[in-house]
């Protein structure tokens, strides 16, 4: 159950991860899409751009409290396999809250 | 009237509209009738068309999620180019129907074998049929608390006339062993790292086996768009469109329950709260089970939120009303904010599983705000709740609309 029609993209570092989200944000207008302005909005992007584009951050906004969008970080690594370190998962989920969500 | 205003518009100026910020939350003069949805969901939502289809509204660009505009529920089938897009996982290859292969197979099988698109076709007796496909989380937006997901308003549902191989056809000649509880589906797309869970759903046997439930190659008379799963995808009519596999590649008869993300975590509702008639036991949880049915549900498609009207001129409201497949019983109209009901005039009957149109006129007399809401119920009695069923993903949203008017 696992067939494939072509091949699907496999990545393995943050450097080819990034190549693969640009490409894909250029094709798909989603550049045009701004996460607002913080000193860790690129590593949000970086973080989240891989697999989605970031109108699902914003779309989903704001009604979160933190604990709301540390459930969401943890559930894109622990179950969808977003390969983002530990020790960046404070610094999202604080991004996050600060201007996508509520206190 | 206004998507039809936005219709006219070039993707381009959409685009440098949004960019301009005339689209933003203040300018819900534009959309009134996105109000309820997150704020940040208005503002980074815009009109945008995806090849082959019309400007539809974009609430993700990758993977694509668009919703169909409401003005195009004045008729009850919904245009192909202008039905919903919704995916979970971002590649999603452009298949070519020459070289596609549908594989049946699985561990309650007797016989596997894999189809080509001309033997899909010419090879197992056609059935059409007109269905709802609606996404279990169609109007998320508007649910109160909001829930996190894609923040659907009103338009992830269309109807249209399927046609394709019963799927129990498909499954004979691959011989259902006796053991059989779920039949498991898979389509070509599929994730970007190879860590997050594929796409694939399970049917229990017995909805397999239903005469409706369909391997669907066509619709509305013509190749399913790429967009909703061409070259062929599932069509499980009255259940949510989760089921409704696109791009369809493998059929798998298990004679296990299915495990998977998609299955065992993600679209279930608690167990109990929902009038819901068709039960998955072999998912079922002490505390969950996964989405069936859709709910009975109605939709005012010609008047958006804030429209003006003359006093002692006639105003014909319209709309749609649809349920999972019981028929619609009634669709009743409030024209003062719930307090009262008349009956609506139903439009033709496309069969039990599709929408059904309704109308009512009636001539206001005095000058004011009005609230006019429509409210179906089924031919079971079953009828739209007036507040919604709080549930952690945010489904089953069949609350009573709301449209406020203003006579001058």
């Amino acid at each position: 159950m696992h067939e494939r029609i072509d091949v699907k993209i496999v990545v393995s570092s943050v450097a080819s991860l990034l190549m693969v989200a640009s490409a894909i944000a250029a094709a798909a207008d989603e550049s045009r899409i701004q996460l607002k302005d913080d000193p860790e909005a690129a590593t949000v992007r970086a973080a989240c751009s891989v697999c989605h584009s970031s109108d699902y951050i914003e779309m989903n906004s704001r009604f979160l409290k933190r604990a709301g969008w540390e459930a969401e970080v943890n559930k894109m690594i622990k179950v969808m396999g977003a390969p983002i370190p530990e020790s960046e998962v404070p610094r999202i989920v604080d991004y996050l809250t600060r201007n996508y969500g509520v206190e | 009237m206004i998507e039809r205003v936005f219709a006219i518009i070039t993707r381009r100026s959409i685009l440098q509209t949004a960019a301009g910020g005339l689209l933003m939350a203040g300018g819900g003069l534009l959309r009134p009738a996105r109000a309820g949805l997150p704020s940040g969901a208005i503002e980074s939502e815009m009109l945008d068309a995806l090849p082959g289809k019309q400007p539809l509204l974009k609430h993700s660009f990758r993977p694509p999620n668009y919703e169909t505009p409401v003005g195009s529920f004045n008729d009850a089938i919904t245009p192909n180019d202008r039905f919903f897009v919704r995916w979970h996982l971002a590649h999603i290859p452009e298949v070519d129907a020459a070289s596609w292969r549908l594989n049946v197979a699985g561990d309650a099988t007797e016989r596997p074998f894999a189809l080509t698109f001309e033997q899909l076709k010419q090879e197992f007796e056609p059935v059409e049929l007109v269905a709802v496909c609606q996404c279990a989380g169609n109007r998320r937006g508007f649910c109160d608390p909001h829930v996190a997901g894609v923040e659907w308003g009103d338009g992830a549902v269309g109807n249209a006339r399927w046609k394709g191989a019963r799927l129990k056809d498909i499954l004979a000649r691959a011989g259902l062993k006796q053991e059989a509880v779920e039949v498991a589906f898979n389509g070509a797309d599929g994730p970007l790292l190879e860590a997050t869970p594929d796409f694939i759903k399970s049917l229990p046997v017995w909805k397999a086996i239903d005469d409706n439930t369909l391997v669907a190659y066509e619709m509305n008379g013509a190749p399913l768009p790429h967009w909703n799963g061409f070259p062929a995808r599932i069509v499980v009519p009255g259940w949510a469109a989760t089921y409704w596999v696109k791009q369809l590649i493998s059929i798998s008869a298990l004679a296990q329950p299915f495990k998977g993300y998609w299955m065992n975590s993600a679209y279930r509702v608690p167990k109990g709260k929902f009038p819901t008639v068709d039960r998955f036991l072999s998912q079922e949880s002490e505390t969950t089970t996964p989405i069936t049915e859709i709910d009975v549900n109605s939709l005012i498609a010609n008047i958006s939120e804030g429209q003006r009207f003359r006093s002692g001129a006639s105003i014909e409201i319209r709309g749609i009303a649809w349920d999972p497949g019981y028929g619609i019983g009634r669709v009743e109209v409030s024209l003062d904010g719930g307090s009262s009901w008349q009956s609506a005039a139903l439009g033709p009957d496309l069969g039990r599983f599709s929408f059904r149109t309704w109308q009512l006129a009636f001539t206001p007399q005095r000058k004011g705000d009005m609230t006019i809401m429509p409210r179906a119920i089924n031919a079971m009695g079953i009828a739209q709740t007036e507040a919604w069923i709080a549930n952690p993903a945010g489904y089953h949203n069949n609350v009573i609309q709301r449209i406020g008017i203003r006579v001058a």
